[in-house]
């Protein structure tokens, strides 16, 4: 990913927050000045704030449909399969194939699909659960999940430097700015 | 407080309700010259286009109590378009008039009928006018009171009318809800008196809020052109709407397959002509452009998020939805007139169209002597300021 430069001494810099309007806020700023690898930590969903870090087109939607096809199709046709081939009845005279009494299961099994795919590809994709992560060397990142936004611009961004960005980041009404370590 | 005259419609708005005032009163003028040629055909019609439009007022009603009761920036934006679409019910109460004196043309069971005794005495014509009265004293009321208090909230600003509506609310869709039920056996299921269905009115009442959904959309994007709505609209805004178009249209999908599903499990000889009525000598076809364009289509493209954000787009698929609810409600009504035969008339376009034009022009003549936007709602500023507070 580096592609032949060295590691980064550091992690990056953290800049910790008080109210959730200030972090997305500054979001906005540090995206403005060039920062593109940024992250932001907040203890619920905070609005607006995956807009200000353009953190928008992620491929769980893709992933969650084509759960829900799938999930769709092997409902339909396990009854196709069981009603016309394996096990064929005769049911006060329908045809063996009668689609109508096929759709409940082939609904619900649509939403399990896409509801497991959802879950699923969404950890598989955010890395969770993540027992390691840089950020918790920094005794304040605690806060995290209780009254505290952080946002994190880290340093394998091509704009960061250990000085500059660290004055940037005082200068956005944080709190304290903190170096994360690896 | 926001100042109210800064979010006064324009002059588009008068425009719009002489246009569909004149064309509105041409069309139905020119089938009332039908009603002399064939008036058992325009009583059909006209049936048609007064499911359709009572159906748009309830619609508005009911979506302006929900968001009472669940608040959100969503309702904020289309309230006032709302309360205008349901203070055309008076309208909606004079237009039944007709309907009943023409009845004689439209429900079989004005005639003797072989029927069970009970049934014989719900199809009475003198309770068939009361109910009818009772349901339109109903929707008027809960209207009138609603749309008198938004209107004291956009002068005053008083944080107890907002309780008021809320606790109008909630008692207000359960009245709805029994109301829509027995106004929908009253005047469609009632069409063929042997056949009964216990979801018949909740079909009926999800297709209504789903017209009133689609419709203020398409609105809400054509008054976008102009100010104030230009500059308060956001895509977010247009997002959620999207996100409930999707849910009604999966709401009506739900309820009419519950309804086909129970028939063709029980296959009882009460229930299925209902459905071979509607499957046969062509009708099946408007029975697959309803899967097609009534489901199939608008679920596909609202699962984009692009398009739910993207207002042009999301309103021309709204009109489709729009135009679909018509050729439901003509699936459900028409094929009793013409059972196993595929007939339509140039009325059963032409009477909603002429009632339309009308009811449109009351309900910009509503539209234009408020603010478009609830200026003394106290959460206007969340809508208006956007997303962290």
């Amino acid at each position: 990913m580096l592609m032949g430069r060295t590691k980064p001494p550091i992690y990056g810099l953290l800049a910790e927050f008080d109210t959730p309007a200030r972090l997305v806020a500054a979001a906005e700023r540090a995206r403005k000045e060039g920062y593109r690898c940024m992250d932001a930590y907040a203890p619920y969903p905070v609005e607006g704030l995956a807009e200000a870090l353009k953190f928008h087109h992620t491929r769980v939607p893709l992933i969650t449909l084509i759960g829900g096809i799938v999930g769709g199709l092997a409902g339909y046709f396990m009854q196709y399969w069981i009603a016309a081939i394996n096990y064929p009845l005769n049911i006060g005279g329908r045809p063996l194939h009668s689609w109508p009494a096929f759709i409940p299961v082939t609904f619900e099994l649509t939403i399990l699909g896409a509801a497991l795919s959802a879950v699923l590809g969404m950890l598989g994709l955010n890395g969770l659960p993540m027992p390691y992560h840089p950020v918790f060397h920094v005794p304040r990142f605690a806060l995290a999940s209780r009254d505290r936004f952080f946002l994190c611009v880290e340093a394998t961004d091509p704009k960061f430097d250990r000085q500059t960005t660290q004055r940037f980041l005082e200068s956005l009404d944080s709190r304290g700015v903190f170096e994360v370590p690896h | 407080m926001i100042e109210p005259a800064a979010y006064m419609p324009g002059p588009e708005m008068n425009r719009l309700q002489w246009r569909a005032l004149w064309i509105g009163v041409a069309v139905l003028g020119v089938c009332i010259l039908g009603a002399f040629r064939s008036p058992a055909q325009f009583f059909h019609s006209y049936l048609l286009a007064f499911l359709f439009w009572t159906g748009m007022a309830l619609g508005c009603l009911a979506i302006a109590m929900l968001h009472h009761l669940t608040g959100g920036s969503w309702g904020m934006v289309i309230r006032r378009l709302l309360e205008s679409g349901s203070r055309t019910l008076p309208l909606m109460a004079l237009l039944f008039v007709p309907l009943f004196f023409g009845r004689h043309w439209i429900y079989s069971w004005t005639r003797p009928m072989n029927l069970p005794r009970q049934q014989l005495e719900y199809l009475d014509v003198r309770f068939f006018l009361t109910r009818a009265v009772l349901y339109f004293v109903v929707w008027l009321a809960l209207a009138h009171w609603l749309g008198k208090w938004s209107h004291e909230q956009d002068r005053t600003g008083d944080r107890r009318l907002l309780r008021k509506m809320q606790w109008l609310s909630g008692p207000g869709l359960v009245l709805y809800g029994l109301t829509g039920t027995f106004a929908a056996v009253d005047w469609m299921m009632s069409l063929e008196p042997r056949w009964y269905s216990s979801i018949f009115g909740l079909l009926i009442i999800g297709g209504q809020v789903l017209s009133a959904m689609a419709f203020v959309i398409v609105v809400l994007v054509l008054l976008t052109a102009y100010q104030p709505l230009g500059r308060v609209l956001q895509p977010r805004h247009m997002h959620n709407l999207g996100k409930l178009l999707l849910a009604f249209v999966m709401v009506w999908a739900y309820l009419s397959f519950s309804q086909l599903l129970i028939m063709w499990s029980g296959n009882l000889p009460e229930e299925i002509p209902w459905y071979l009525h509607r499957l046969e000598g062509g009708w099946r076809w408007v029975g697959v452009l309803l899967i097609l364009f009534h489901f199939a289509l608008p679920f596909f493209l609202l699962l984009s998020r692009d398009l739910k954000r993207t207002g042009p787009k999301l309103a021309l698929l709204a009109m489709l939805v729009v135009v679909m609810r018509m050729v439901d409600l003509f699936w459900l009504t028409a094929p009793e007139f013409s059972p196993g035969r595929f007939h339509i008339h140039w009325m059963d376009i032409a009477a909603p169209v002429g009632m339309g034009g009308v009811w449109l022009a009351v309900f910009a003549w509503h539209l234009k002597t408020r603010p478009l936007l609830p200026v003394g709602d106290p959460y206007l500023a969340v809508v208006l300021e956007g997303e962290h507070e």
